[in-house]
């Protein structure tokens, strides 16, 4: 199966693109993603404890099993509003 | 009213979504870009945001200001990309009929609005430059392509 992931702020930085396709066995987790992604792109998940997941822009936990065409999110420290 | 967007706000044009015959009160926080983080310089700022998402996050968090103090006149309007310093990222706006629930609601937007909503603000200064909340990593880190 294949999904989208979206990559945002620090994260769309260290891997140069916005948005990785990446395709998974069925029943695949979260988790099973964010290894791809670390194989494919090491060093993306240095802090991986301080990044939230959204799947079709919920957050969700690792062992969120994933769909064909889910859009997942990975979703580094926010800092809107005001400090 | 929630809205995301590139352009300058209007925090007059966003208050004036929240006026009802029925409001004694309304209540607006402006969050404005500040000069300076620390000590350090800021010369400008880029807000990133997750738009859809962000969207539906205030959503979800003008939801529980209406469970909670009854506010059903609300604006939440986020700004992003480049931003000067002294410009407006943020208008809160809230309406209601007696001044203590407006004014707790809209302190209550902005502190939740740092927890989850994704919006991302990254400070340059003249010597490099920092995503707020990852304040480790001071410098651009190399591409991995």
């Amino acid at each position: 199966m294949h999904t989208n992931v979206k990559l945002f702020a620090i994260l769309r930085e260290r891997a140069g693109t916005g948005q990785i396709a990446l395709s998974l066995p069925e029943r695949a987790t979260v988790a099973d993603a964010l290894r791809q992604l670390q194989e494919r792109y090491p060093g993306l998940l240095l802090d991986a404890a301080s990044t939230m997941i959204a799947v079709n822009m919920e957050y969700v936990a690792e062992d969120h099993s994933l769909k064909d065409g889910d859009e997942v999110a990975l979703i580094p420290p926010v800092s809107g509003g005001n400090q | 009213m929630i809205l995301l967007t590139r352009e300058p706000l209007d925090p007059e044009a966003v208050a004036r979504t929240v006026e009802d015959p029925g409001n004694g009160a309304v209540v607006t926080f402006l969050g404005v870009t500040r000069n300076q983080t620390d000590g350090r310089g800021v010369l400008h700022l880029e807000y990133e945001a997750y738009p859809e998402m962000a969207a539906k996050m205030l959503g979800r968090i003008a939801q529980e200001v209406e469970a909670r103090w009854d506010i059903r006149h609300y604006a939440i309007a986020h700004r992003f990309g480049r931003l000067e310093i002294g410009e407006v990222s943020l208008v809160v706006a809230m309406g209601s009929p007696h001044r203590e629930e407006a004014f707790a609601a809209c302190a209550y937007v902005v502190d939740r609005i740092k927890e989850n909503v994704p919006i991302w603000k990254k400070e340059f200064f003249a010597d490099g430059e920092v995503w707020v909340g990852m304040e480790g990593h001071h410098h651009r880190q190399p591409s991995l392509r």
